[in-house]
């Protein structure tokens, strides 16, 4: 495949220096003109050059969307189908102008290009032309907006109420922690400052909310339950970007910043979906063929994750945690094997 | 500043009573403005020179992460021992790129050159308002490179928290090597650069406003002067907010303040900050940041007007809705700087305003983007190379700027913020934009720079290759974007998820690289062309503007004579005269600005 790449790239580039060779010939010799100002053969091969680039780039948009758009992650929560429709709107939209526009500009480039004993139109202004190329964006553009504006606040404005599980993500250079709020469902009090030996991210051992708090590596989520993540960070600024679930929101040393959402997919429902099946075998093939990797790294198997989506040092490249969505059952059933912030600090 | 310039604008004899000046008084402390714009030039090229090798570094590790190069020994010495790149030094190559790309090369390199270049010659002025001011701005602005280059032999590595600097990454040198030493470097020489370019821009606002010629009224003033006036009036409004934050962030950093610090555990220790936010200081950064994009972008797209409206031969379409989108820019950008924080944690209901914001500046931007095209409709294209970037310019403006769309709006940035999807957003909209329009800024003026033509077919082959290219990078990268892959990352093999995007990223490297490559022709066609070029006439591309009436071999004071007075606008290309039986001038297809009136013409106002 990547060889393919290059070749086709090679002959790309192979057509445009023979092109150009041409234009070399075809220019140079016959007027001996040095002004180094376009002429008339100038105008000619350059204005056509618009043509074949036009072509060239609408085959590239073709190509990246026929075999590119596919790497689109698939959605996984309740706001996620919501955010795709207004995404693919807004794509259908600006790919009609982006075609439209183009096309006018190559196109005049070509129909256009200079000729002796052309005259060009003296067409300074037009009012009624710049009027409607104003109001149409306006109005499409506003109809954009609203639209936005409402998922916006609605993805944004996350109530809580007796069924939201509260999670706390954690962030540090370079990792993150999960902490749920246990039986009481309320998450005890934290602070950098109380961090100490096993208490790594600095839970109140005073305070009786924290007892049960429980804190995991792996986040695992019951699916059709709403969650209202808090995040925190312990030194500098990190990112928690949930691409399955089109959510993000940046951990901000000193505060408290939250996003919410529902996933509706479980982990084993999305691995055995049509597009995760063909893409993991796809992905599969790939490392098999990977000598760089060892014999117990060949096989993947999907799982989601979130990753650190805003540069937080040397190893911001490899901060991930992994995210298990499952049923109600599997859920309370994993919950209840984990040890309790409380049982943690007996210990010592 | 005018009473004193004026009498001198109309002094006859001014040149003579001069004494020869000195290689130095030439050639380094040059007050003149044509010569301060070829320094910028030339200093921009060079660090436009560096920056660009630091993305192939870049391109290289994205491409093939897991092998080993010797180029990054011979390169990078310590950071790419045995040919392996460290992850640090990635980051800081990111941070210096982006830093030197924007900072350096397209806002003191493009509007340095050109503001310097065309204020005086097309507003009919003898020299800048105060010649030693812009001496200054030159010079702070090279030692400013000086000190950013010099900060890659910094023993922990230059800066590397990204070119936003965000703390408290920034702030800590626990945090990450480059934000010691290397750090404090890049603070110096952004100070100084800010100082720089208020210099540059009071100079070019006051010069505008002030020296003006005879007749050249702001409605008679080529789209390039009013870019750049409006250029420098953002740049005075929002580079001080740029000072402001990198002086709070020095004193969180050497004083132990906590204007963007608190409560952080590092390396063991609790740190003493407490209550400051770094959230204040991405207010700060994108208030200057966002106008930033427009600083780069709206010299480019004043120089394309004129070279557009020269080489179809016809008139600018909509003059004064093109000032108007000017200055509906310049007042729109400065409130949407917001969009970039939709997920930094601030109150949502913040996101919906700059969300709309944000869209309403989509619309000046389209109408430009329709006044170019129609400008092209019914012409006589000229197609120079000058002329080609330009087109060019119009193409990656419209493709960068639609996807603006998508990134304007709150919602959808949730999940596209911080991916390659923005990388390649903002490098078509502002940075292959500007490329473009610096490009075809050296191709048209280079005549008036240095006397001589450059080599229009070397110049075709570098527009094609480097069309080509720039979209083979950018276009495909929109999708790995929305695939997910995160920006700053050093390689994306720690997730087994990405390696089926592999081959686009080795795609988009080998496009970046012949990309690369065809700068070399535009590298060999300067060198050779203002030593070897062939001799200018003096107006070569027939255009109306002043500069083109001024003689080919420079000298102190522009014009040897009396300045020339203007009578009409500049885009007076295949004007008919009365009976519509030829052009106003007989056989000629241009008026230049100094031209009287004809008989029986009527001035076109609007
Ligand atoms: C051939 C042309 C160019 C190539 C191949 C290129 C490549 C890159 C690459 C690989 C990155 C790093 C992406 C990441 O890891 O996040 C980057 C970042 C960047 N580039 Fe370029 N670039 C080019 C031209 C430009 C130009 C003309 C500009 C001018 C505006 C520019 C401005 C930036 C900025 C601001 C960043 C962000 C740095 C950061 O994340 O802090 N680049 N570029
Ligand atoms: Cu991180
Ligand atoms: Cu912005």
């Amino acid at each position: 495949m990547t060889a393919l790449l290059i070749i086709i790239v090679a002959a790309l580039l192979g057509i445009t220096i023979w092109q150009i060779s041409k234009i070399f010939k075809l220019s140079q010799p016959i007027e001996s003109d040095d002004s180094q100002i376009a002429t008339n053969k100038d105008n000619e091969n350059q204005g056509k050059l618009f043509l074949v680039f036009i072509v060239f780039f609408y085959g590239l948009m073709l190509y990246s969307f026929w075999s590119l758009s596919k790497f689109y992650a698939p959605a996984a929560s309740d706001h996620a189908e919501d955010y795709d429709q207004l995404f693919f709107i807004s794509v259908a939209l600006i790919m009609f102008v982006q075609v439209i526009t183009q096309f006018m500009l190559h196109w005049f480039a070509f129909k256009y290009r200079g000729q002796k004993g052309r005259k060009a139109i003296f067409y300074a202004d037009n009012d009624k032309l710049e009027f409607i190329w104003t109001i149409i964006p306006v109005i499409t553009l506003s109809a954009l907006i609203i639209y936005g504006l409402f998922s916006w606040s609605e993805i944004m404005n996350v109530e809580e109420t007796d069924e939201t599980l509260v999670v706390e993500i954690y962030a540090y250079q370079f990792a993150w922690r999960a902490r749920y709020s246990g039986e009481d469902r309320t998450l005890g009090e934290a602070n950098v400052r109380f961090i100490e030996g096993i208490n790594q991210l600095g839970v109140s051992e005073t305070d009786p909310y924290a007892k049960d708090d429980i804190i995991t590596t792996v986040l695992h989520l019951p699916v059709d339950r709403p969650v209202l993540f808090k995040f925190r960070s312990q030194d500098v600024l990190h990112s928690a970007y949930f691409p399955f679930f089109r959510s993000q929101m940046n951990v901000v040393p000193g505060m408290t910043t939250q996003f919410g959402f529902t996933p509706t997919t479980t982990s084993k429902e999305i691995r055995n979906s049509d597009y995760m099946v063909d893409k993991v075998r796809n992905i599969n093939e790939i490392r098999e063929n990977n000598d760089n990797l060892g014999p117990d790294e060949k096989s993947y198997e999907f799982e989601y994750y979130l990753l650190c989506n805003k540069i937080c040092g040397v190893s911001h490249y490899n901060m991930q945690m992994k995210i298990v969505v499952e049923t109600e059952e599997e859920y309370q059933k994993w919950i209840s094997e984990q040890q309790t912030f409380g049982e943690l600090t007996a210990q010592n | 500043m005018s009473v004193a310039a004026q009498p001198l604008a109309n002094d006859h004899a001014h040149e003579e009573g001069h004494h020869e000046p000195t290689f130095i008084e030439k050639y380094i402390f040059s007050t003149d403005h044509k010569m301060i714009a070829k320094q910028y030039l030339i200093s921009g090229l060079i660090m436009g020179f560096i920056g660009i090798a630091m993305s192939m570094l870049m391109r290289l590790q994205l491409a093939w992460p897991n092998e080993t190069f010797w180029i990054y020994e011979v390169l990078l010495g310590r950071f790419g021992e045995d040919g392996v790149m460290d992850p640090s030094i990635y980051l800081a190559l990111s941070t210096i790129h982006g830093t030197i790309m924007i900072f350096y090369v397209l806002t003191a390199g493009l509007s340095g050159t050109f503001s310097n270049l065309l204020i005086p010659l097309q507003i009919g002025a003898r020299d800048m308002a105060s010649g030693f001011m812009n001496m200054l701005s030159f010079w702070l602005f090279f030692i400013s490179c000086v000190v950013i280059v010099s900060s890659f032999f910094v023993e922990a590595g230059p800066a590397s928290a990204g070119w936003t600097v965000y703390p408290p990454l920034s702030a800590l040198p626990q945090a990450i090597g480059g934000s010691g030493l290397g750090m404090t470097l890049w603070l110096v020489a952004i100070t100084i650069f800010v100082a720089s370019s208020l210099l540059g821009s009071l100079n070019y606002i006051v010069t505008v406003l002030n020296l003006r010629t005879q007749g050249m009224t702001m409605t008679r003033l080529p789209l390039t002067i009013w870019a750049f006036f409006v250029t420098a009036i953002i740049g005075v409004v929002s580079f001080p907010v740029l000072l402001a934050a990198g002086l709070l962030l020095l004193m969180d950093r050497s004083f132990g303040t906590s204007f963007f610090l608190s409560d952080i555990y590092i390396q063991g220790e609790v740190l003493s900050y407490q209550g400051g936010s770094p959230v204040l200081y991405e207010h700060l950064f994108w208030f200057l940041g966002h106008p930033e994009v427009y600083i780069v972008l709206l010299p480019a797209l004043g120089i394309t007007s004129e070279i557009i409206a020269t080489n179809s031969r016809k008139p600018i379409f909509g003059y004064r809705a093109m000032i108007a989108s000017i200055l509906a820019i310049a007042f729109l950008s400065t409130v949407v700087w917001g969009h970039h924080m939709f997920v930094s944690g601030m109150n949502p209901f913040l996101g919906s305003v700059f969300t709309f914001t944000t869209l309403l500046i989509a619309i000046p931007s389209a109408v430009k983007a329709f006044n170019y095209i129609t400008t092209l409709w019914k012409g006589n294209l000229q197609l120079n190379p000058g002329m080609l970037f330009s087109i060019g310019l119009v193409s990656t403006f419209i493709t960068g700027g639609l996807t603006g769309i998508i990134l304007g709006d709150s919602t959808l940035d949730i999940n596209v913020h911080d991916t390659y999807f923005v990388i390649a957003h903002f490098h078509l909209v502002m940075g292959i934009s500007a490329l473009y329009g610096l490009f075809a800024g050296i191709y048209h003026w280079f005549p008036k720079m240095f006397g001589r033509m450059m080599n229009k077919n070397l110049g075709y082959v570098h527009f094609w290759i480097t069309a080509v290219g720039a979209y083979g990078i950018f276009f495909p990268m929109h999708f790995i974007g929305m695939a997910g892959l995160p920006r700053r990352y050093y390689k994306f093999t720690e997730f087994p998820y990405f390696d089926d995007l592999a081959n686009t990223n080795i795609l988009i490297s080998v496009f970046a690289f012949i990309t690369a490559g065809a700068q070399l022709f535009f590298v060999y066609n300067f060198i050779s062309s203002i030593f070897y070029g062939k001799r200018a006439e003096q107006n070569p591309w027939k255009s109306n503007t002043l500069e083109w009436t001024t003689p080919v071999k420079h000298i102190h004071g522009n014009w040897p004579g009396e300045i020339p007075q203007v009578h009409r606008w500049s885009y007076d290309y295949s004007k008919l005269n009365k009976e519509e039986t030829d052009y106003v001038i007989a056989g000629q297809d241009f008026v230049p600005q100094n031209v009287p009136l004809q008989e029986h013409e009527e001035e076109m106002d609007d």
